[in-house]
């Protein structure tokens, strides 16, 4: 249902060809790298906040090197599943997770793993740019600095290398030390990227990076996307779909059940699968529904 | 499953949660100072209360050379004086909060607090300074002005008795009024402006003037709070010490309704006896501060305790 | 018949009059007659410390020893403002680090848990200890034991600080906004390090702010000092050694004075820490202003 996927996709002729080469990676990927073991193997996932179970029965294998996107309505778990992914849910107190997250055959919540050494693997980007008051070198250098990295000619490198791979090193390069508060919301998330980067995790999380952008700013970090694929694994949370069908290699759909007693709605994932198979054939009628806009 | 790919095990030492245990022993101290507080310096009363008995609280004797300590008179002095600073400072207090928040436009708001908050810049020194040099002196002939027309009123006469200095109770009021009004009129202020102003605004487009808005919106709102920062100035009132020694006439065993007698107050005695004092007239002297920081600590408890539900009440607004 | 345009029945908006409009009227005057009450003793004791105080200074009278008797006409405050110097910097010293650890407590680890809420109360109500209560209790616990000194005074004034300090910084670090701790932590900072290179930079000029105001008020305070600096009229730098005397000290001593010289010297050591109260109220001022604006 090809025309399916280029009636969803009303953008310029440029995201177009980007669809058609995204399905031809993915073939590429899924026939090459089918053996390889999955970075997140996450099973019968469940979180709960106090008494309240925010999202259940959560079943996914996130691929290397692919881009895989979890979309769905409002409040069904996307984001609360993401931040379990780097162990950020241990910042509610309420917190509880069940069942299981597998990070590169360890067990995440296993009883001597660190959160912050998970952190260091799995890095996150987050929907509202928030760079530190500090100079641009500053938020780039920042993780690299934790990490013990202290000559200035090895930050130096790191930054350049960083800037350059967030695309945003032309526009800084002769600025580096004003404030980073100075840059535009676009760049600021670009900024966000590369102090994400510098650290060199496996796995660079997204939430909603490019919902507070405009749609220039938002085309400027797909692209990026795409490009960090040949060295890090992305997970993006996203309410918009056509974002979804433009980047990602394979889409989890979640939406939101009703709970038993009425009051509150549990998060529950739906389908998992290629995108393209989600966009132009989906398994489950609630995916259909939501794809094609009928809802949502 | 082979060995994992990745050690995601601690890798520093404890020195996150070095920090986390000293972050809570300094918070711990501020109760461990208020604890060492009561106990150290209830230690050190005992010996004038042993000595006294009861009679400590109740009689207004003290007299160095019977070696008689009573608090009475200085409880007296202390109470005296910051209720009647309260009732002059309270008016213009909620006044000029009340000018500020609802009268005055937005951009001349910060301007007109930062000048009311420079009489809280001011040490209590100086105060005491200007009010034994200028204030006490100027005061003299009002006070026997006052004495000679209504000193001879039944009952309330008793107030307006006669005055030998300008250095006494009402005198001692006027700069504690002074000094305790930058803080009730900022405190004050917070409580005003947590009033919703959904409700202000209804008052007013109910065709009500700006005061009847703030008689029926603002105040009724704000009551609780308000009660709340005037104890806490109740509070500083009673503790303060250097401008009240200077001005309220350091005379003993004084009580009466003479406003313009010459006085004592708890902290003044303190601060005048304890040069030259011997063992146990110290010992009284500590026991007198015991009696302050009960009195200071009541109050301020159940201020915070007023000023906290009523600023949380409003959050839920 | 044409119509005519009848304009007396036109709805009239025109303020009222009548006594609802007259009483509002009354009450706005009131109400700014308070703030009118409040300037003039603003002004007297304004007025009279500068002009007083300007009588006395000079150089020498800022840099000379204190005088022997009160009679006599030579004498400056020399010694008061180093020891108003030492013993406020020291008090500076110790209150400063435990209020800032304390408050990081209660914002980042403690929360609403039991231990926090009690201390975060009990230092609300510790403001509100008479500073002549400080003055005995360090009396009591350091003085007795090592004899008068500037350092007691410092401990003294450092347990005045600590709750004001406290309160201000744990509502600084309260308007950190959340993200920036969670960007930190997201990249594999540990807490106390997001703490320390990341939220308090953010709020270290709300901090210097709020620490600059518990200066001030320090500064001014003389009970605590009377019971533990003991006095002294040569300048002292060691703050943990011998007596030492500051401006309140010196301005209580010459304020009840019969002689006209040491009176002037009151007034000039009160025009002296006026000035430096002052200072420090602009600064801190500034520097919340500029705080501010930046967000």
């Amino acid at each position: 249902m090809t025309d399916m996927d280029q009636e969803l996709v009303v953008d310029t002729n440029r995201q177009i060809s980007r669809l058609t080469s995204t399905a031809t990676a993915t073939a590429d990927s899924a026939s090459g790298t089918a053996t390889a073991e999955p970075m997140f193997e996450i099973s019968d996932l469940a979180v709960y906040y106090g008494s309240f179970r925010a999202v259940r029965d959560v079943n996914i294998a996130i691929r290397r090197n692919e881009i895989t996107a979890f979309i769905g309505p409002s409040g069904c778990g996307k984001t609360t599943v993401l931040r379990c992914l780097n162990r950020m849910n241990d910042l509610v107190p309420s917190a509880r997770v069940e069942g299981k997250v597998i990070y590169q055959g360890v067990d995440l919540y296993g009883g001597d793993v660190s959160p912050t050494e998970v952190r260091r693997h799995v890095g996150m980007v987050f929907q509202k740019p928030n760079p530190f008051p500090k100079s641009i070198y500053d938020n780039v250098a920042f993780g690299p600095r934790v990490n013990g990295i202290k000559r200035a000619s090895a930050l130096d490198e790191i930054v350049e290398r960083s800037l350059r791979g967030a695309a945003l090193w032309d526009e800084v390069k002769d600025r580096l030390k004003t404030s980073a508060l100075g840059l535009s919301g676009g760049q600021q998330q670009r900024l966000c990227i590369a102090r994400t980067v510098a650290v060199e995790p496996d796995v660079v999380l997204m939430d909603e990076p490019c919902s507070a952008l405009d749609p220039i700013a938002t085309a400027r970090i797909e692209d990026l996307m795409q490009e960090m694929t040949s060295k890090y694994t992305i997970v993006i949370v996203t309410h918009n779909m056509q974002q979804a069908a433009r980047v990602s290699n394979r889409t989890a759909f979640f939406t939101a059940e009703v709970s038993e007693n009425g009051d509150r709605r549990t998060g529950v994932l739906v389908e998992y699968d290629q995108t393209q198979k989600i966009f132009a054939n989906p398994g489950d009628e609630r995916t259909e529904n939501y794809v094609t806009g009928r809802f949502g | 499953m082979a060995t994992p790919l990745v050690d995601l095990r601690r890798k520093a030492a404890g020195a996150d949660a070095g920090f986390r245990g000293l972050a809570i022993v300094a918070a711990l101290m501020v109760l461990a100072i208020l604890g060492l507080i009561a106990v150290t310096m209830g230690a050190r009363s005992t010996d004038a209360l042993q000595a006294m008995g009861i009679r400590f609280f109740t009689t207004k004797r003290w007299s160095v050379t019977n070696q008689l300590y009573g608090a009475g008179a200085l409880v007296f002095g202390t109470l005296l004086t910051s209720l009647v600073a309260l009732v002059m400072s309270v008016p213009v207090s909620i006044g000029i909060a009340l000018f500020v928040t609802q009268v005055v436009p937005t951009r001349f708001r910060r301007p007109i607090v930062y000048v009311v908050d420079l009489l809280a810049v001011i040490p209590s020194v100086v105060f005491g300074l200007w009010g034994i040099s200028f204030l006490a002196p100027k005061m003299v002939g009002f006070y026997r002005w006052m004495h000679a027309h209504f000193g001879g009123i039944p009952v309330v006469g008793r107030l307006f008795g006669p005055a030998n200095s300008g250095r006494n109770f009402f005198t001692a009021s006027i700069i504690l009024a002074i000094m305790i009004t930058p803080i009730i009129t900022s405190l004050s202020r917070e409580v005003i402006d947590t009033t919703p102003p959904g409700e202000r605004e209804a008052a007013l487009a109910l065709g009500a003037t700006r005061w009847e808005m703030i008689r029926g919106a603002v105040l009724p709102h704000s009551k609780g709070g308000l009660v709340g920062a005037v104890m806490l100035g109740l509070g500083r009132a009673m503790g303060e010490t250097i401008a009240v020694t200077l001005v309220i006439g350091n005379a003993l065993g004084v009580i009466g309704a003479n406003l313009f007698a010459s006085g004592n107050s708890l902290p003044a005695i303190i601060a005048t006896d304890w040069g030259e004092a011997d063992t146990l007239q110290k010992s009284a002297l500590i026991a007198l501060a015991m009696t302050l920081f009960a009195m200071t600590l009541l109050i301020n408890f159940a201020a915070v305790a007023i000023v906290n539900r009523s600023l949380r009440r409003s959050e839920g607004s | 018949m044409t119509a005519v345009l009848d304009t007396t029945s036109a709805i009239d908006l025109t303020a009222r009059g009548g006594w609802r409009a007259t009483k509002n009227r009354i009450m706005t005057v009131v109400l700014a007659t308070a703030f009118l009450v409040v300037m003039i003793p603003l002004a007297l004791v304004l007025g009279m410390v500068i002009m007083r105080g300007l009588k006395v200074m000079s150089w020498h009278f800022l840099t000379g020893p204190i005088a022997a008797t009160e009679q006599r006409a030579k004498g400056g405050i020399g010694p008061a403002i180093s020891g108003t110097l030492v013993i406020t910097g020291m008090a500076m010293l110790m209150a400063v680090p435990v209020g800032l650890l304390g408050s990081i407590y209660l914002h980042e680890y403690g929360l609403n848990r039991p231990v926090a809420r009690a201390v975060r109360f009990m230092a609300t109500v510790m403001t509100g200890v008479p500073s002549v209560v400080m003055g005995l209790f360090i009396y009591v616990v350091w003085t007795l034991r090592y004899k008068s000194s500037g350092f007691g005074g410092s401990l003294a004034l450092a347990c005045l600080m600590l709750p004001i300090i406290i309160r201000t910084t744990e509502e600084m670090l309260r308007l950190v906004p959340r993200e920036l701790r969670e960007g930190a932590l997201a990249l594999g900072t540990s807490k106390s390090r997001t703490i320390l290179t990341v939220v308090v930079p953010a709020a270290l000029p709300g901090i210097v702010s709020g620490v600059l105001l518990a200066v001030a008020r320090a500064a001014g305070e003389t009970a605590p000092l009377l019971f533990t600096i003991g006095a002294a009229r040569k300048v002292n730098w060691n703050v943990l050694g011998g007596a030492n005397t500051a401006l309140p000290a010196q301005i209580y001593g010459n304020a009840n004075s019969a002689f006209a010289p040491a009176q002037g010297r009151g007034w000039g050591a009160a025009l002296t820490l006026v000035v430096i109260a002052f200072l420090f109220t602009l600064v801190a001022r500034l520097i919340s202003a500029r705080f501010a604006t930046k967000r």
